[in-house]
């Protein structure tokens, strides 16, 4: 089943590392916290977006199956 | 009080005088009990003791084994009367399949400043709501029932001598606790209620997983709106037909809206679905606009609002929606976006500050109407709100900050005119006298969550 990147907003802090680990999917907001492109994760980013999710300091970015808001 | 100034409540509480006026709307119908309203008695506005209540409606319809309402509420087409009117047949089932026991609560918090209905009916009919969240416990196999509702001693007492009448009557098959939800705006949103009761803060979580899957506790959890509730409670009692004899083939049955007219008149009315706006609030050359939907709805002007009916099918494509049922009347001599301004403000410091774009994003954008609400506004202001409203939509684990977009953005749109005019220095209204209701004293201390 295809992954989307979802951030838990109640989480996240606005580190900002997962933009600078994934840029071709997350930019920053003008806060600081990220922008995720919408859709499911391509999977040539697979490995990318895998370390982007364990790297965030506070464990707010999440692979979760598509379309599970 | 003078009619208009509509802050109704003392500080501390917001609502130590729960409201008894309604009215009905709908012409009785034959047969019993055909007519509306159903939720509240024919007359009085007392509340309604059980004696009275299981001489007016039979005894409590138990069905002996769990399940058996679900089929019967899909008939009936009954939806969430907390405002996102999702069918209730759906979060039953998808609680009655959970592998352990559920929690089933009753969500009396209500939260939105301009809004009565709930504590109208638990204060009239708190028999109506405390069947349905048994019957709704006895369809998903719970036996941990709570009932949510914000701190008043009034209402409290009176809802645990009702639960204490029951008891003596044998009439309960679970305990009925009744909970204190903080006076917070978001306090009812499902899983901030789950929060709070889980002995948490009364703040919104992040879903997945939802609140029917892990909520109180941990545990599948059901919430339903109190309104809900006694609706659920007569459809035991009289079949999906009966239901379907008020509202519209789409959204049958009837509601409970807060009216707030453009004279200053506020009061809790039962109504059908599908009735015209027009025949609930007066939208005479004295209405600008209406708001329907509450603090998280959208400004709808005058002229549009009398074409249409409290419908979602109507409601939805003119960017509103029914939601919890608010109606307000705004009076032509009053200045709307400063209105919209002033419950932004409010809507801002209702956060939970939980998420970075609503945190951010809410002060600034009724910072930026608070411009535009003054004399010749800074013309970046708006320009500024537009693309800090576009950064906070969808951001949030609650729905807060989508809620408070759809109403500012409405406003912007409808009361265009007024815009013009502050850029000219002038306003339908200099004094600024206030409309809509907000609380007394917003909450600000970190307890205020708990």
């Amino acid at each position: 089943m295809r992954k989307e990147l979802r951030v838990d907003p109640t989480a996240c802090s606005g580190h900002g590392l997962c933009a600078e680990l994934l840029p071709e999917l997350i930019t920053l907001d003008e806060w600081g916290y990220p922008i995720i492109a919408p859709g499911p994760v391509p999977r040539a980013l697979d490995k990318h977006v895998r370390r982007a999710v364990t790297d965030c300091p506070v464990l707010a970015l999440k692979l979760l199956p598509a379309a599970s808001r | 009080m003078t009619p208009g100034t509509t802050v109704p409540q003392s500080a501390g509480s917001r609502w130590d005088q729960p409201r008894g006026g309604h009215r009905q709307h709908s012409p009785a119908q034959p047969g019993q009990p055909g007519g509306l309203p159903r939720l509240f008695p024919a007359s009085g506005a007392g509340p309604v003791d059980l004696r009275t209540h299981l001489s007016r409606f039979t005894a409590l319809p138990y069905l002996g084994q769990p399940g058996q309402l679900i089929p019967v509420l899909k008939a009936a087409g009954l939806t969430g009367r907390g405002g996102a009117a999702f069918p209730v047949y759906r979060k039953l089932a998808a609680v009655a399949e959970a592998a352990t026991r559920p929690v089933v609560i009753g969500n009396g918090a209500e939260g939105e400043p301009a809004s009565d209905k709930d504590k109208s009916l638990l204060w009239i009919s708190p028999h109506l709501v405390l069947d349905g969240l048994q019957l709704a416990a006895e369809t998903v196999s719970s036996a941990a029932v709570g009932l949510y509702v914000h701190r008043n001693d009034r209402l409290q007492d009176q809802l645990r001598a009702a639960v204490a009448e029951r008891a003596a009557a044998g009439l309960d098959q679970v305990p009925v606790e009744i909970i204190d939800a903080p006076p917070r705006f978001l306090a009812g949103e499902e899983s901030a209620l789950a929060s709070r009761i889980s002995g948490e803060p009364a703040m919104p979580r992040f879903k997945p997983p939802r609140v029917f899957e892990r909520g109180v506790a941990g545990r599948p959890t059901l919430v339903h709106n109190v309104e809900t509730l006694a609706h659920l409670a007569l459809i035991a009692r009289y079949g999906p037909d009966w239901f379907r004899g008020a509202g519209t083939a789409d959204e049958p049955g009837s509601m409970l809206c807060t009216l707030h007219q453009a004279d200053g008149r506020r009061d809790v009315v039962e109504t059908q679905l599908g009735t015209p706006l027009r025949a609930l609030v007066h939208l005479g050359p004295g209405t600008q606009a209406v708001l329907s939907g509450g603090y998280h709805g959208a400004w709808l002007p005058a002229a549009d609002a009398g074409q249409l009916t409290l419908s979602n099918a109507d409601l939805v494509p003119a960017g509103s929606f029914v939601g919890a049922g608010v109606l307000a009347a705004l009076p032509a001599d009053r200045c709307g976006i400063a209105e919209t301004a002033r419950v932004t403000r409010y809507l801002a410091l209702e956060s939970a500050g939980q998420c970075g774009p609503c945190f951010n994003g809410l002060p600034r954008i009724a910072a930026a109407l608070d411009e535009v609400a003054s004399p010749r506004p800074d013309p970046r202001a708006v320009t500024d709100m537009m693309r800090w409203a576009g950064l906070v939509e969808g951001r949030g684990a609650c729905h807060h900050p989508d809620g408070t977009v759809r109403f500012v953005r409405s406003a912007l749109q409808v009361f265009r005119e007024e815009i013009r005019l502050h850029t000219q220095g002038r306003c339908a209204d200099p004094a600024r006298r206030p409309f809509l209701p907000l609380p007394a004293q917003t909450a600000m201390d970190a307890a205020d969550w708990n």
